[in-house]
């Protein structure tokens, strides 16, 4: 509490003024005082390059200062979407684009189903009264803190065809497997890496949930001799589904997004087998020449519409199934 | 309390400098010493220049790569920077020209200097290769002796190589035969050897023509039957950039193809664990051509104080000094009168000295196509789509022929885009 | 016999409380959490003792669990100290002798208790005798080349300061979201959270231009104010300033208490427990901040943790062991972090995020 004593005195100092614009304004638009810096923030750091993103958008050239730039209307956005058959990405004259999109698509279902599946597993786990249950909570939750870039190493270093994991392989009379360079071990990895750095904190959301589960509702369901499953089934599970809710949402918007860890363990490879829809963007526009600011600032406009038709899609069936 | 006034106290000391001096930011990256060297050798230029104070700033090479472009375009960024994106970034270069004594450097950098340069009409001195490099071949010589075969000559084709490798690499159990890092820069020197000229008769790049499919064929071919370590092409996906060193050292490849900057690695990590040797570019009908390239010490128009970036460019171009820069970087020398009387490489072993002669006995058998293409300035363009494209090719994604399809499309995009 | 395994897993999973004495379920379910621990720890260990291993063993295979370096030994004659071998001589006995040097396929040799004789040994024949060693130079070589306690400085002015605005900002809106009725209320909500579609690298050239024309590059505030309001912290302020009753602030207000005063006299202690959540998450995401530093700060005084690092990368090269000495620095902080507080933030989490 001593450390915080300098900022409560620096916000009492600041009562005074405070009070004075209240007595000016009134006490119900003072909330806007209140939302005033978090707005001025993000108008400038959030709203503004958004809106920038509109105009590289709708321009082209290589030039990186948007005054400098023709316009070019839709021009990107047709480019992204000139495709003789939506289903082959060959046939696209971006390949890459929707190459990364179906990759997003099939890593955010596996990647969201088993790390929801597990955390609720580890949820469940740990919500028995169980020693240790403390130090357990936290080791799930560990990897959460790394950064990506470090998840990724780690994972590299294991998977490495000199890493241990092949040493393992061999000691048990395997063959070493080149896990980074087939396909489709390389996108097995990918998902199972990404579950593992951000599993626990889902973990930690649903146990919440789970603790906040009454106690009775079980007694009454142990006199009725409930079986375990009928337990599970219809009484855990249904009063899990807000807590639920929240969480396939947060991970489904983060999944989408997921980027950095894969960026560093496979940079998207072999070929283009792990890439995902913001490395392409990030590689289109920021990281390899030619550098197409609004061929990427189009695609990022576009995850940006899915995302949001998604999420809304997810709650009102959500809305309907509380109804139903 | 105490930390607030160290803290001001430093600023208001850091702010005295300021005003004391001219100060100029350098960003640099380095793979080995190189900002090391350049620091240490910058001590006799504030020696000499009391007034100029030079801070060595040294980045990630990603900064160099994507800040550094992003930076200079919105008006901002250090006064002399270390960068290999030549072309990319000539807009931005000062012209050095009327502060520094122009015979010098064009009799010295007469080769590199139009890679600097935004066109044929451009007679403007931008800047000075610091790290001259040229593409080329390493090969395990023990493992040779091993195998009992002697190393193909001079004149030897790829596809001598080629076989000689596979042959030793049976012999002595090695993993791959061959190794060639996973750039498009690369590839450019045997494409080139096999009759690829790159751009077509008006001077805009053509990239995909017979002699570059023929080199390409060649190596997806390789790739496949596992003559070419595949890992190292297919263990990435985008533009992004992988070598095969680590392989070299590990004597697990019998022939690399990299180029002259592994040489002072290579001198310290394998020590006397093996014998390797530089064997240059192998022929095709063209030529027998590696790529130069390098990197390069810039200065930018937007710097306060275009004399003093100019005084030391003219630092490092001096003979002395840049004899120093180049000997304990251990590179090549760009500078023609320090190549025409050969450097000591004092500080090398045997094996590294060796090398570095050998490399530059290479300089001479640069084809002029790949010096053309070096110094084109969309050619980071051309090397990343050849990377991602013929990696697709490799892993089956796309097959050969519509790989080489997109390539060119790739690049006809990035041209008319860069003409908006 | 199937239906009983898979009722005792259902048992494992949906039971609520232990019995006193450990069911075989709860044997079970220690087994899972063993290897949860296994797999959650293993990788991260495994890369700490790696990070100790010289640039060569990080090379073998298959890899030795402890670091190991070879053994050299002052033979008279010899200046240096020389690399010891296992050596099977010809007549089949296995002998310990250095190495003075090596020539194309063959070795020259001496026993250190001889070395009068040179013997000729072929290069495969031969084994280095090794000990526990830790490679240190891979941390050292790290600290030598930059200055790390300046680099530790900034890093943790930025994460400090810039937590510290977010937690003020946040906040503030949060409760003004959360107690406040006013038109256009769910508007501001709405698009704050809209804004969490947007992945921050997407936008990175924009933001750095903004950056830019501010004035911003190069100082810590550049890093600072972009990510000084997150939707995420709005969010998970206001949904839990929502469990706050009304009655206090109502009663609060009728002792003549200004709206600032309730904010920060009964409003942000009563929210203590989001805010030390809010602080934690604040703290990783600048700590492991690496895009926005990189394009934003480019003079060496200036560089994070992060940046000095990763300045190891050059164009060509990437050792292992600088690599994952890196790996283990970086990670180091939060791990010590999180090994004190690790029930505070747990907890914290598991109780303020949902209601």
């Amino acid at each position: 509490m001593r450390l915080a004593a300098p900022l409560h005195r620096l916000l009492e100092l600041v009562d005074r003024p405070m009070a004075a614009l209240q007595r000016r304004i009134g006490p119900q638009r003072f909330a806007w005082i209140f939302l005033l810096p978090n707005l001025v923030i993000f108008a400038v750091f959030t709203y503004l390059p958004i809106v920038l993103n509109f105009v590289y958008a709708t321009t082209g050239g290589l030039a990186v200062l948007p005054s400098e730039r023709p316009f070019v209307g839709l021009e990107n956005f047709a480019s992204l979407l000139d495709c003789r058959d939506y289903l082959d990405p060959s046939s696209c004259s971006k390949d890459l684009f929707w190459r990364s999109l179906f990759n997003t698509g099939r890593f955010v279902v596996l990647q969201v189903g088993f790390m929801i599946l597990f955390s609720l597993i580890t949820a469940l786990v740990l919500n028995r009264e169980i020693r240790g249950r403390g130090f357990f909570r936290g080791v799930f939750f560990y990897p959460v803190l790394l950064s990506p870039v470090v998840v990724a190493l780690i994972w590299k270093w294991i998977l490495q065809r000199e890493g241990v994991l092949n040493a393992w392989l061999v000691a048990f009379g395997g063959e070493p497997v080149q896990w980074l360079l087939d396909a489709g071990w390389s996108f097995f990895w990918v998902v199972f890496v990404s579950i593992w750095a951000h599993m626990g904190f889902y973990m930690l959301i649903l146990l919440a949930g789970l603790q906040a589960i009454p106690k009775d509702v079980y007694e009454a369901a142990e006199m009725d001799a409930a079986s375990p499953w009928r337990m599970l089934t219809r009484i855990t599970l249904p009063l899990l589904m807000p807590t639920m809710l929240v969480v396939v949402v947060l991970a489904l918007i983060k999944g989408v997004q997921t980027f950095d860890e894969i960026y560093v363990l496979t940079g998207g490879g072999p070929g283009s087998a792990t890439m995902l829809v913001v490395q392409y963007i990030y590689e289109t526009g920021f990281a390899a020449q030619p550098r197409l600011y609004g061929l990427a600032a189009a695609a990022s406009l576009l995850l940006a519409a899915l995302l949001m038709i998604l999420t809304l899609l997810q709650l009102r069936a959500n809305r309907k199934s509380y109804r139903g | 309390m105490r930390t607030w006034w160290i803290g001001a106290a430093a600023l208001v000391s850091s702010a005295q400098l300021a005003l004391a001096a001219t100060e100029l930011r350098y960003m640099c990256y380095q793979d080995g010493n190189e900002c090391d060297v350049a620091e240490a050798l910058l001590e006799d230029f504030h020696k000499a220049n009391p007034d100029i104070k030079v801070t060595v700033d040294t980045v990630p090479y990603k900064a160099i790569l994507e800040s550094l472009p992003v930076q200079l375009a919105a008006g901002q960024g250090p006064d002399l920077a270390r960068v290999t994106d030549l072309g990319g970034l000539a807009k931005y270069y000062l012209d050095i020209t009327p502060y520094v004594n122009a015979a010098y450097w064009e009799e010295n950098f007469g080769a590199t200097l139009p890679w600097f340069r935004s066109g044929p009409g451009d007679k403007g001195i931008y800047g000075m290769m610091t790290q001259l490099t040229i593409t080329g071949a390493f090969v395990n010589k023990t493992l040779f002796d091993q195998a009992k075969r002697p190393l193909p000559g001079p004149e030897a084709t790829w596809d001598q190589w080629a076989e000689a490798a596979r042959a030793v690499a049976k012999a002595t159990g090695t993993p791959f035969p061959m190794a060639i890092d996973r750039s498009g820069h690369r590839v450019g020197g045997p494409a080139i050897s096999m009759g690829a000229q790159i751009f077509a008769a008006d001077g805009t790049p053509r990239l995909v023509d017979d002699g570059f499919k023929a080199f390409m064929t060649k190596f997806v071919g390789w790739m496949k039957d596992g003559t070419m370590a595949r890992d190292v092409w297919v263990s990435q996906g985008g533009a992004a950039y992988q070598d095969a060193a680590q392989e070299f050292i590990n004597a697990r490849v019998v022939y690399y193809y990299s180029g002259s900057w592994q040489t002072g690695r290579f001198e310290k990590a394998i020590g006397d664990a093996f014998d390797w040797e530089v064997v240059g570019s192998p022929c095709g009908p063209a030529a027998c051509s590696g790529m130069p390239g390098g990197a390069a010490l810039v200065g930018f128009k937007r710097t306060a104080h275009p004399e003093a970036v100019a005084k030391v460019m003219d630092f490092f171009a001096a003979e002395p000094v840049h004899a120093q820069l180049v000997e304990r970087t251990k590179n090549v020398p760009a500078h023609k009168g320090i190549a025409a009387k050969g450097l000591a490489y004092p500080d090398a072993t045997p094996a590294g000295r060796k090398a570095l002669q050998a490399w530059a006995a290479q300089v001479a058998k640069v084809s002029p196509v790949a010096y053309a293409y070096q110094g084109y300035p969309l050619n980071r363009v051309m090397f990343n789509a050849t990377v991602t494209r013929v990696t697709q090719a490799i892993v089956g994604e796309l097959a050969f022929d519509e790989a080489m399809a997109k390539l060119e499309a790739d690049i006809a995009e990035a041209v008319a885009q860069a003409k908006k | 016999m199937a239906s009983l395994a898979t009722s005792g897993v259902l048992d494992l999973v949906t039971r609520t409380r232990g019995k006193g004495r450990l069911h075989w379920t709860d044997w079970l379910a220690y087994g899972y959490l063993l290897l949860g621990l296994f797999l959650m720890f293993g990788p991260v260990v495994w890369v700490v003792l790696s990070s100790f291993k010289s640039e060569a063993q990080l090379l073998e295979f298959p890899p030795t669990a402890l670091p190991y370096g070879q053994v050299s030994v002052a033979v008279p004659g010899y200046p240096e100290p020389l690399p010891l071998f296992r050596v099977r001589m010809p007549d089949g006995s296995l002998r310990e002798v250095a190495q003075i040097r090596r020539i194309g396929i063959q070795a020259q040799m001496v026993d250190p208790a001889a070395p009068e004789t040179i013997l000729r040994v072929d290069i495969a024949g031969r084994e280095p005798v090794r000990a526990l060693s830790l490679a240190t130079e891979n941390y050292t070589a790290l600290f030598e080349r930059f200055d790390f306690l300046r680099y530790l400085w900034n890093s943790v002015f930025i994460t400090v300061t810039a937590t510290l605005i977010m937690l003020l900002v946040n906040s503030m809106a949060a409760f003004a979201l959360a107690k406040y009725d006013f038109r256009g209320r769910d508007l501001v909500f709405v698009l704050t959270i809209a804004t969490l579609l947007i992945p921050p690298t997407v936008v990175l050239v924009p933001v750095f231009l903004v950056v830019a024309k501010l004035g911003l590059l190069d100082t810590p505030w550049g890093v600072i104010w972009p990510g000084a309001a997150t939707p995420t912290g709005v969010f998970l302020l206001r949904q839990y300033m929502l469990t706050i009753p009304d009655e206090l602030i109502d009663a609060a207000r009728m002792d003549n208490a200004s709206e600032w005063k309730i904010y920060w006299r009964i409003v942000l202690p009563l929210a203590a427990p989001a805010l030390a959540v809010l602080a934690i998450f604040a703290v990783m995401w600048r700590w492991n901040d690496f895009l926005l530093p990189l394009i934003v700060l480019s003079r060496s005084e200036q560089f994070t943790l992060q940046l000095a690092l990763n300045s190891f990368k050059g164009e060509m090269h990437t050792q292992w062991g600088n690599l994952l000495a890196m790996t283990v620095l970086t990670l180091l902080p939060i791990t010590l972090v999180f090994g004190f507080l690790q029930r505070y933030i747990t907890t914290g989490i598991a109780t303020t995020g949902i209601k």
